[in-house]
């Protein structure tokens, strides 16, 4: 028998470029412009899109495999854990309050991020980044399914998580501030997006978003949550690579490039930043055991994973965001001025907020010494005895929002945390309101953009803010309920305070009646 | 013998969240209807897209077809994330172990050399029209409205990379990276391959989103899989090239099921309105023309004198599945 010559294998690289870029062709019947519309408009220059290096090489064969293998494991857990009663494992029923935010504000998100993915996987001349880009959008609307699924099981037995990752989204003020962001990006162009949602939130802020969230669920004894976590790891890694890949790219493409991409660095920084101050009072106020504080986990994950990743940009002439000098200064107070806000709103709000307890304060105060003690303490001082006098308080109106961020107008001037810091711009004759330097510049950058904005406290209070059908002249119209029906809020079990609410009612005697015997 | 575990019982408090309880009543809601039903965004948008100024961002009128319930447009297959890759990874598998035995048993050199030069001059430079597929369905899922249709389309993206990405692997099996070259010449300048390069890159430019899933999914898929999987790979079976049909057992047995996908959508859309069936039948006719121009010298290449034969059953089959669907074509 003839020895067959063994055919010469190729190498993984030339091996993928025939699975992708080989695939493409240069279009001669229909002009490029029209089959890429989207490539040019926002002022980014390519000369060469064969430049682009692949971030990872992952053909379907690869891609369907790992996944699926992923998949299995994940729902495996999934369904012990409804089995199992698994919720009962959990802290304390408090902990409840951020991965219903989690649901109803961040996994809305993740399903933006597949279909602004899915259209940057459409619209790059280039195959490289499409691929990857596609890849990232079908990760995407697996998180957000995921975590839904993940989450599913709490909604059976507690309240807020009911309206799921629907409904709310769209109209709820607090929810304004991350849908408003993801909205940002995706009206904007492909390359834009990748800049905001590919670098900005997924690679310089991923951190301080997903390791609390899923932390604060390893350390509170959320298997379902904290096991989707484990399994979406290696995803948001090809997401970080891609995020980095995309803006070196666009640096290394032309030097016209580097101010637009700066500005837009600038923009999202500071926008990704607004967004994570929810985060913040998450890691310092809601998770009944803590993983470290808002102010620890900025040092780490922003100041120094953040710093280095910069001092790296510094080669293409990238500068730090101005803003973060600002960050330096926040990062002692946001999450309990924020925090502050939300408990004396609560009562229009889909989760329950709470004052800490002395323990929690005293922790509080050993992580924020410069602050806690000569600023915050004396205010939850003041609403606990109120509160203990049976007159809990909850401010009657609600507030006037960030025209850009869509935050409430809550976070302090620069230089003193006793005042509200207001800007103000005017456009068209038209006063807008801002709750930062870092605000008002982008305001100001792009006015048109933001005087679209859909602020829920102007739209609640236009009347805009309804269940179909209903009558304000009716006698005794109130328009705080209705509002809250309409973002599916039922006020008596899914907000106001944890003390006395039924999360905490159910809880303590699910959890008795899985360990004791009476 | 049955043995009954005891575990603690919680009575929940309610079944599934609103909008499912809304939809189907309150009981326990599957993982694709909890994956799927109005988690993308409906009517608030924030800013007008400054690449759609006219429209928002989720917008209903992307395409002439309209509907009450875009979530009518729901997928047979149940494909959430899990349950798609999940499907695709046995089907890789199996798929995998036929190169592999064709790798090690060498039997691609076993091909008649008619047949193997067939496969590369009508299968390989096929990767192209795959990878305008990819393309077309990428644009319905980010532009599209209703989870239901884009995801599906988002997988049937994927699928498309996929399947080109088979062929790249059957050029590499048959004819290692020159095959490629060759196929990619022949695609871009050889007059066998312009009719069907003009009308992939066409639909590249369709804005309709409706439009693309007609002409790509349902007209171009409906008439060049049965040829070439079906008619050409009964060819290649027949005459000793068994091997080709193992390479392409993805892209049979994938057809069979997305098809009914496709009809599914089709059917719905149709059955809505006069004006969505008469739209539908309109694009129908149209893309069956042009798709059948551009398959007419492929199928010479493939059949030779049976050509006209194998593309008037093609499509005789294809008109039975439009009449079935309640298309007027």
């Amino acid at each position: 028998m003839d020895m067959k010559a063994t055919k010469k294998k190729l190498g993984l690289k030339e091996k993928y470029a025939h699975m992708t870029r080989g695939l493409d062709w240069e279009t001669t019947y229909q002009p490029k412009e029209k089959v890429f519309p989207q490539a040019t408009f926002e002022g980014i220059k390519v000369h060469d899109w064969d430049k682009w290096e692949d971030p990872f090489r992952l053909t379907m064969d690869s891609y369907w495999k790992y996944q699926a293998e992923k998949e299995r494991k994940l729902y495996a857990v999934l369904d012990a854990f409804a089995q199992n009663n698994g919720h009962l494992g959990i802290t304390d029923a408090r902990y409840l309050s951020a991965i219903k935010l989690f649901l109803t504000g961040i996994s809305p998100l993740e399903y933006v991020a597949h279909r602004g993915f899915a259209a940057a996987g459409r619209n790059f001349p280039g195959v490289g980044p499409r691929v990857a880009c596609l890849m990232q959008s079908i990760d995407e609307v697996r998180h957000a399914q995921t975590q839904i699924h993940a989450l599913s099981n709490y909604n059976k037995f507690y309240e807020g998580f009911h309206a799921g990752a629907s409904h709310q989204i769209e109209r709820l003020w607090y929810l304004s501030v991350p849908k408003s962001f993801f909205d940002d990006a995706f009206s904007a162009g492909p390359f834009e997006w990748m800049i905001a949602i590919g670098f900005s939130f997924e690679y310089v802020l991923t951190n301080l978003l997903f390791v609390p969230f899923m932390s604060g669920a390893a350390y509170n004894g959320d298997m379902a949550t904290v096991t989707f976590g484990f399994s979406a790891q290696s995803d948001e890694a090809r997401h970080m690579t891609l995020g980095l890949e995309c803006i070196k790219f666009m640096l290394e493409q032309d030097p016209d490039n580097l101010p637009i991409v700066q500005k837009w660095i600038d923009k999202w920084a500071w926008r990704g930043i607004r967004v994570l101050s929810l985060v913040s009072t998450m890691l310092d106020y809601m998770l009944p055991k803590r993983v470290m504080s808002w102010k620890e986990a900025w040092e780490i994950y922003f100041e120094q994973n953040g710093g280095a990743l910069f001092n790296d940009l510094a080669k293409y002439g990238i500068k730090v965001p101005e803003c973060i000098a600002q960050c330096t200064v926040d990062k002692e107070h946001q999450s309990h001025q924020l925090w502050l806000t939300l408990c004396t709103h609560s009562h229009a709000m889909g989760l329950h907020t709470w004052l800490p307890n002395a323990e929690e304060m005293d922790w509080l105060s050993a992580k924020y010494p410069n602050t806690f003690d000569k600023y915050y303490r004396p205010r939850f001082d003041q609403l606990r005895e109120l509160a203990d006098k049976g007159e809990r308080f909850y401010a009657n109106t609600l507030p006037m929002l960030c025209q850009v961020c869509q935050i409430p107008m809550l976070f302090t001037e620069p230089d003193d945390p006793t005042k509200i810091c207001y800007r103000e711009s005017e456009f068209q004759g038209e006063k807008y309101h801002t709750c930062s330097d870092g605000c008002k510049h982008i305001f100001d950058d792009e006015p048109e953009k933001y005087i679209q904005a859909w602020l829920p406290v102007h739209q609640v209070y236009m009347g805009n803010c309804w269940p179909e059908g209903t009558d304000p002249t009716a006698e005794g119209f109130n328009p705080l309920a209705k509002y809250l029906e309409w973002c599916h809020i039922d006020l008596a079990r899914d907000g106001g305070d944890y003390e006395g609410s039924s999360d905490q009612a159910n809880f303590a005697a699910w959890r008795g009646a899985a360990t004791q015997n009476t | 013998m049955q043995i009954d575990l005891r575990t603690v019982s919680i009575k929940p408090l309610r079944n599934t969240f609103d909008h499912l309880a809304e939809r189907f009543g309150d009981k326990p809601a599957s993982r694709y209807q909890e994956g799927s039903y109005n988690i993308q965004q409906e009517s608030i948008f924030h800013y007008r897209p400054s690449w759609d100024a006219d429209r928002v961002l989720f917008d209903k009128k992307r395409t002439q077809i309209q509907m009450k319930d875009w979530y009518a447009l729901k997928d047979p297959r149940q494909f959430y994330y899990g349950a798609y890759t999940i499907t695709r990874a046995r089907q890789q598998d199996a798929a995998e172990s036929s190169f592999d035995m064709i790798e090690e048993r060498g039997l691609a050199d076993l091909i008649p050399a008619e047949q193997k030069q067939i496969a590369l001059d009508v299968l390989v430079p096929m990767r192209h029209a795959e990878w305008g597929g990819n393309m077309g369905n990428s644009y319905i899922s980010a532009y599209g409205y209703g989870t239901v249709i884009t995801q599906a389309c988002l997988y049937h993206a994927m699928d498309h990379l996929g399947v080109a990405q088979y062929l790249t692997r059957i050029g590499l099996v048959l004819g290692g990276p020159e095959a490629l070259d060759t196929a990619k010449a022949a695609w871009m300048d050889a007059a066998l391959w312009q009719p069907m390069r003009q009308h992939v890159e066409n639909l590249l430019v369709l804005e309709d989103w409706f439009e693309i899933f007609v002409a790509q999914n349902f007209v171009l898929e409906g008439l060049s899989y049965p040829m070439f999987y079906d008619y050409l790979d009964g060819d290649f079976s027949a005459n000793g090239a068994t091997a080709i049909s193992m390479m392409t057992r993805f892209m049979a047995e994938w057809a069979g099921e997305t098809g009914k996908w496709i009809d599914a959508q089709i059917k719905v859309a149709a059955a809505e309105s006069p004006e969505n069936k008469a739209v539908i039948s309109e694009w129908v006719q149209r893309y069956r023309g042009l798709t059948l121009a551009a398959l007419a010298p492929l199928a010479q290449r493939s059949f030779g004198d049976k050509a006209d034969e194998v593309i008037a059953e093609v499509t005789a089959e294809f008109n039975a599945r439009c009449a079935k669907l309640g298309l007027a074509v």
